[in-house]
């Protein structure tokens, strides 16, 4: 029974790991700058998990082989050092394990979070609200007018909350449904959300960011490859969860242009 | 005997009296200036919906008709006609349909059935802001049978989607069955009003409210018209 036991738990340990070795299930393709860092991350951690995991699995088949129903006269064996000796060689392994993918995902994340945009970057702001998310454009003049929450009006698509009639800055920023920005160029995400707890989505991107209630967070990211990827809501925010996303269309600087210049004009 | 006969002929008399009322107010509904910009809608975030508008549709706030005629107006006898008390036995339906609400404005009387419709392929969460009556709001899925309300006090109530924020219409719940919803010329029509002096009201969801004074005495048609402001922004 025993032996039955510990091919029964091989099987299963080689089996698991089968689709992982092979790639079956791939992230989505890496059209960001920065995705490479996560994706090297991600695969390190596959490698040194999967690895331990097998070791583990492999060692616990054998010595439930080796040393269950011990014969007559057998004294048992116990792991030299006792449970003692066990746990510290768990805990130190282990840990040694983690601190190491700690220290190589640091880089990683520092790389989104702790670098500064270019100071040509495309400022978009985005703002997730039950349960759509709006963009805005600053417009030909590079600036945010001030938003007013008392000024929001969903039936007149004043999301953000403007008063174009007493700031000349809200005049020509441009508000839109969907999210396009040129290919190969910085962008500038400025979010907040209107109500509560959302998050950005866009796995293509290798880009996460929840949004928090009272915070003005900033995200910059560069998409390296034209195309139109979904934006979806990743933080249950309501009965209108499920349906809440966005397209983002990745461009080339002339369809950009142009898309800019047919949103301004439907403003 | 006689007292029997003439008392039935003067009921016969009042009674046919009140069925033959045709006094009128009629008129239309403008307005002056230039109204804001009506925004187009993006339903991107909604392909179901966003495929059955070849243009994009866009806000009506103010929907104007030609020759300056302002649509959508709320125009109610709001003193002088004792409340019929009748709550008319059909329901009004409100529908919504690629993503809007059908009609924008919609009128009815206090305890009046409200039957809501999804044609939809996509759920809709139905939340009118009421603030006199009890504010609810519904979810309703596609193919589910209507949504059967009805509210029982007066009042103007903005109704919202929660799923889909750029939907928005209108509720007026009226304590009388003389009103009407001023259409593509601006024209609205108040019928079958006994003698009486009159105050009636115009309501827009974003210009206000006026009022008028009108005195029927017989069966004539009185022609009123109401003038809005239209606002820049």
């Amino acid at each position: 029974m025993a032996k039955f036991f510990a091919i029964t738990i091989l099987v299963i340990a080689i089996l698991s790991a089968v689709p992982v070795v092979r790639n079956t299930w791939h992230p989505v393709e890496d059209v960001s700058s920065h995705g490479q860092a996560i994706d090297d991350q991600l695969s390190e951690t596959m490698w040194e998990a999967g690895i331990s995991f097998l070791a583990s699995q492999i060692l616990l088949a054998w010595l439930i082989w080796r040393f269950s129903g011990p014969r007559p006269g057998e004294k048992s064996k116990s792991f030299p050092g006792g449970a003692k000796g066990l746990v510290i060689g768990a805990i130190v392994l282990v840990g040694v394990e983690v601190f190491a993918l700690g220290i190589f995902g640091v880089k990683a994340w520092g790389n989104i979070y702790f670098t500064q945009p270019s100071a040509d970057a495309i400022p978009i702001q985005v703002q997730a609200g039950q349960f759509a998310f709006y963009f805005r454009y600053p417009g030909p003049d590079g600036k945010f007018g001030p938003l007013h929450a008392d000024k929001i009006s969903e039936a007149n698509q004043n999301f953000f909350g403007l008063d174009p009639a007493n700031d000349p800055e809200s005049r020509d920023d441009i508000v839109t449904a969907e999210m396009a920005i040129p290919v190969n160029k910085e962008v500038r995400l400025l979010m907040h959300a209107k109500d509560v707890s959302h998050s950005f989505y866009v796995p293509a991107l290798r880009i996460h960011q929840d949004f928090v209630p009272g915070l003005d967070l900033q995200l910059h990211f560069t998409a390296t490859k034209v195309g139109k990827y979904e934006i979806v809501c990743s933080q249950l925010c309501g009965l209108g969860h499920y349906n809440m996303k966005a397209y983002l269309s990745v461009l080339s600087q002339q369809d950009y242009d142009d898309w800019i210049k047919k949103e301004q004009a439907m403003q | 005997m006689r007292i029997k006969q003439t008392s039935l002929i003067v009921l016969a008399l009042i009674v046919c009296s009140s069925l033959m009322f045709a006094g009128t107010i009629s008129g239309k509904v403008t307005y002056t200036g230039t109204p804001a910009h009506q925004k187009p809608i993006d339903m991107s975030k909604e392909p179901s919906c966003a495929k059955q508008h070849a243009t994009p549709v866009t806000t009506e706030t103010v929907v104007t008709g030609p020759n300056n005629a302002l649509e959508n107006v709320v125009v109610y006898i709001s003193s002088g006609a004792p409340d019929d008390g009748q709550v008319p036995a059909q329901a009004v339906t409100f529908e919504q349909k690629g993503c809007q609400y059908l009609p924008h404005v919609l009128a009815m009387h206090v305890n009046q059935e409200l039957k809501i419709v999804n044609s939809d392929q996509t759920s809709h969460n139905i939340h009118p802001l009421a603030k006199v009556n009890r504010e609810w709001n519904k979810s309703q899925p596609p193919g589910t049978p209507p949504i059967s309300e009805k509210y029982d006090k007066p009042e103007f109530i903005s109704v919202k989607c929660n799923v889909h924020p750029w939907m928005h219409g209108e509720f007026a719940v009226l304590n009388t069955n003389h009103f009407d919803v001023s259409k593509g010329g601006g024209d609205f029509k108040l019928a079958n009003l006994p003698p009486g002096k009159y105050t009636i009201t115009a309501w827009h969801e974003d210009y206000g409210t006026q009022t008028a004074d009108v005195t029927i005495t017989g069966n004539e048609t009185k022609d009123v018209n109401f003038t809005f402001k239209a606002k820049a922004y």
